[in-house]
């Protein structure tokens, strides 16, 4: 509690004490019979209550009698002050019940609530500060030959810090000397720390945990990760979500609204039909209490709040609350193949040497024969190749474009290359089973075998798309540049419903937008990628099938690019989107036509690693940058940055927005219901102050608690 | 010119709402945010005028909650 709560909770001790004391006095001495008379009794009740009164609300009649000068007549402290102050007014109709001691337990029970309401706001907020509490305090570096703890803003890049265990690595950096043990969980919630050495790049925000290491900044600390995160976290609730715009309109016309029906239920009836004016007026303050709206428009952005602070907390950042509703729509999932879905590294998979010649052997072929390569394909066999590479054994190497290389290796002609090497120097050589690039191997125009090189897949891939099915996702989609036979073995292994392969980087754009703007019609260009899907075994897809998906992938690319090439090929209605921008229609304005064309309210997420497809990220509904840690461009252009390169947080992400949207739908529900009941019974006369006050403070607390746990996501 | 702003003593969710609506009806004011949970006004402004802008917005702020004020 911070000074301000402490003097408001003593006031409110002080006059519930009171409170209790009047009470009593007002119930069991014989006042009247004191006094006289029964007036005179009244209005030493009235005297008496106003004590407690004032002390519990004095600053809310202040604040109101303020307000009103300041022409701020709907706020909640006028509200309350006319409400408490009628009751206290009842006295004027001494035939009705007095309510007076109503009238002084209201505002104190309303002071209760408040000062909950301010105690549980100001809690959170901390609470989810000190969750982001990543930011280094100091930086230890050696200044005049001895070690001095400074702050790091003042750490200038190649300067290098020193980074003894238990503290955090403050600033971007490598490691100049040293090794040790990084725990990252603040940043990325992975549990397992990471091995560091010399050389290896560390980011700021981790905690070192076992050894001393010196590191060379490399960023100055504005730009350094844990700087980015902070300031992209503390801006995101900058960025509103539609549910919290329309919400604080709808308190805009709620208040005013309730407060009129008010008056006229405090006039109309004692006026035209002759009734009880104390009964009256009664019920007309009942729904002024209710009036405040101020449950729900406290609970909607603690929510969002709290769903952004849990998500950053397991290394999920989203950039504001509007993409976190937005991610909690989403019912497609584009994924980008490369460095998301599969590691963006070639590997050898398989390696099949023909009969009378060992595995081990052939790769040593391979690896000489490649051993002057820097192609990434060399770079696999070599490194797959656990022997030493002799050069005296190389000689005439000869790269040949597009086809592979040859060489003398031992005297003998090596050719390692594809199938078009092999036909054009006339060796023998059988297709492998496996999808890839394969690489035939042949020796004094033999064939001796091939090797099997592919981008693998990442471990939690398949498990990856299947929680996003799990989780509601209707679609997911894969594009690549990649051939489409390995896209479709890609895609069929990990359970993805449709594939774009041989797509530029450009082509990536044009892709996304055919779906944004189709849903059903947009998948035109890719119903062969579905039927292939579907046959999912045979995904090896060989002749005809991955021919036939190969030339619709190439014709939608082209649509979309030219939008001359829309012929037949592509459905109409992917035509006509084509044309659409071409004509320079708006995307809003696409988007309006495609909802109507049936794509609903579903959202599309596409999800890359932040290279060469910034243009994608911010094309998407939602962006989604996977394995981002220092990716400057990355984090610029997504909306949505996981933080380690794992897929499985995608799905992650959208259950947490899942489960923020249904907090901040259940606050909505339950507080407006729970002031419309109240309305309704006090409108024929069942409710009573002390309901109106829970409708108003109770439900606003109760609707804050519930929000805080949008906050708690599991590690 | 685009600044951020401590909001201290901001304890009224709608009171934040109404903060923000009166700033964005400034004269001058190019967008504002008022956030409740990071107690912030993000004010975007021209830049020859920021000064007097600000000190509007300040008034509108006083003007609805009278506790609350920007931290410059």
């Amino acid at each position: 509690m911070n000074k301000k709560q402490k003097r408001t909770r003593n006031r409110i001790v002080v006059a519930i004490v009171l409170f209790v004391a009047v009470y009593a006095a007002v119930e069991l001495l014989p006042l009247s019979t004191w006094l006289g008379s029964e007036a005179a009794a009244l209005w030493l009740e009235f005297a008496l209550f106003l004590v407690p009164y004032l002390i519990a609300g004095y600053d809310v009649l202040l604040r109101a009698a303020k307000n009103i000068g300041h022409g701020q007549v709907f706020d909640e402290n006028f509200l309350m002050s006319v409400a408490t102050v009628g009751a206290f007014a009842l006295v004027l109709f001494p035939e009705g019940d007095p309510h007076m001691a109503e009238g002084a337990a209201v505002m104190l029970f309303y002071q209760v609530g408040e000062l909950f309401q301010s105690y549980a706001v100001g809690k959170s907020r901390k609470s989810i500060a000190d969750m982001m509490d990543i930011a280094p305090e100091f930086a230890n570096v050696e200044r005049d030959g001895e070690l001095v703890q400074v702050d790091p803003f003042e750490v200038g890049v190649g300067e290098v810090i020193v980074v003894k265990p238990g503290e955090r690595v403050p600033l971007d950096g490598v490691v100049a000397s040293g090794a040790s043990q990084l725990d990252t969980a603040a940043l990325t919630g992975e549990s397992i720390p990471r091995d560091v050495r010399e050389g290896d790049e560390v980011i700021s925000g981790c905690v070192n945990l076992t050894g001393l290491i010196s590191v060379r900044a490399t960023k100055p600390y504005g730009q350094s990760t844990v700087a980015r995160i902070l300031e992209l976290v503390e801006n995101a609730a900058d960025k509103k979500a539609r549910t919290e715009n329309f919400i604080t309109r709808f308190a805009r016309y709620y208040t005013p609204a309730v407060v009129g029906i008010a008056v006229l239920l405090a006039v109309l009836p004692p006026l035209l039909f002759g009734q009880d004016w104390a009964e009256w007026v009664q019920r007309g303050l009942i729904f002024l209490v209710v009036s405040c709206p101020c449950a729900l428009v406290i609970s909607v952005p603690l929510s969002f709040f709290g769903g952004i602070g849990g998500a950053s907390r397991v290394g999920i950042l989203v950039k504001g609350s509007n993409y976190l509703e937005t991610l909690a729509h989403v019912d497609t999932v584009v994924f980008d193949k490369t460095g998301t879905l599969t590691d963006g590294s070639f590997d050898v998979v398989a390696v099949h040497p023909h009969a009378g010649i060992d595995a081990e052997r052939l790769l040593s072929l391979a690896a000489h024969a490649e051993a002057y390569s820097n192609h990434p394909i060399a770079l696999s066999i070599k490194q797959a190749y656990s022997g030493p590479i002799d050069q005296q054994r190389i000689d005439e190497v000869q790269e040949r474009g597009g086809h592979g290389v040859q060489a003398r290796i031992d005297e003998r002609t090596v050719l390692v290359g594809n199938d078009k090497l092999m036909r054009s120097c006339g060796v023998a050589f059988h297709d492998c089973e496996l999808t890839g690039t394969i690489l035939h191997v042949s020796m004094d125009g033999e064939y001796v075998g091939h090797i099997v090189i592919a981008d693998v897949v990442k471990p939690d891939a398949a498990a990856a798309v299947s929680a996003l099915k799990a989780a509601g996702v209707k679609k997911t989609v894969m594009l690549t540049g990649d051939r489409a036979d390995v896209a479709a073995a890609v895609a069929a292994e990990l359970g993805i419903d449709e594939y774009r392969a041989q797509l530029l980087p450009q082509d990536k754009v044009a892709a996304v937008e055919a779906l944004l703007a189709g849903g059903d019609a947009g998948a035109g260009a890719a119903v062969g990628a579905d039927t292939n899907a579907d046959a999912g075994g045979q995904a090896a897809a060989s002749g005809a099938a991955a021919d036939a998906t190969e030339a619709r992938a190439q014709a939608s690319a082209a649509n979309a690019r030219t939008q001359a090439a829309a012929d037949g090929a592509a459905s109409t209605a992917a035509a006509q989107a084509a044309a659409g921008r071409a004509a320079g229609t708006t995307p809003e304005a696409q988007a309006g036509a495609a909802g109507s064309a049936g794509r609903g309210k579903g959202k599309l997420a596409f999800v890359g690693d932040g290279i060469n497809d910034a243009p994608v990220l911010t094309r998407a509904d939602v962006g989604i940058a996977m394995g981002a840690m220092g990716s400057d461009a990355a984090i610029e252009a997504a909306d949505v940055v996981l933080m380690d390169d794992k897929p499985s947080n995608i799905a992650r992400a959208i259950s947490i927005a899942r489960k923020t949207m249904g907090i901040v739908w259940q606050n909505i529900v339950f507080a407006l219901g729970v002031k419309l009941l109240v309305l309704a019974l006090a409108a024929v006369g069942v409710a009573n102050m002390w309901l109106a006050v829970f409708a108003d403070v109770g439900v606003a607390v109760i609707a804050i608690l519930n929000a805080m746990r949008a906050m708690n996501v599991k590690r | 010119m685009r600044k951020t702003f401590k909001l201290q003593d901001l304890d009224c969710a709608n009171c934040a709402a109404k903060m923000e609506n009166g700033i964005r009806d400034i004269d001058g004011v190019k967008s504002a945010t008022v956030s409740f949970m990071t107690q912030k006004l993000v004010l975007e402004a021209d830049d020859t005028r920021f000064d007097a802008i600000l000190e509007e917005a300040a008034r509108v702020c006083r003007k609805i909650e009278p506790d609350c004020t920007i931290v410059r």
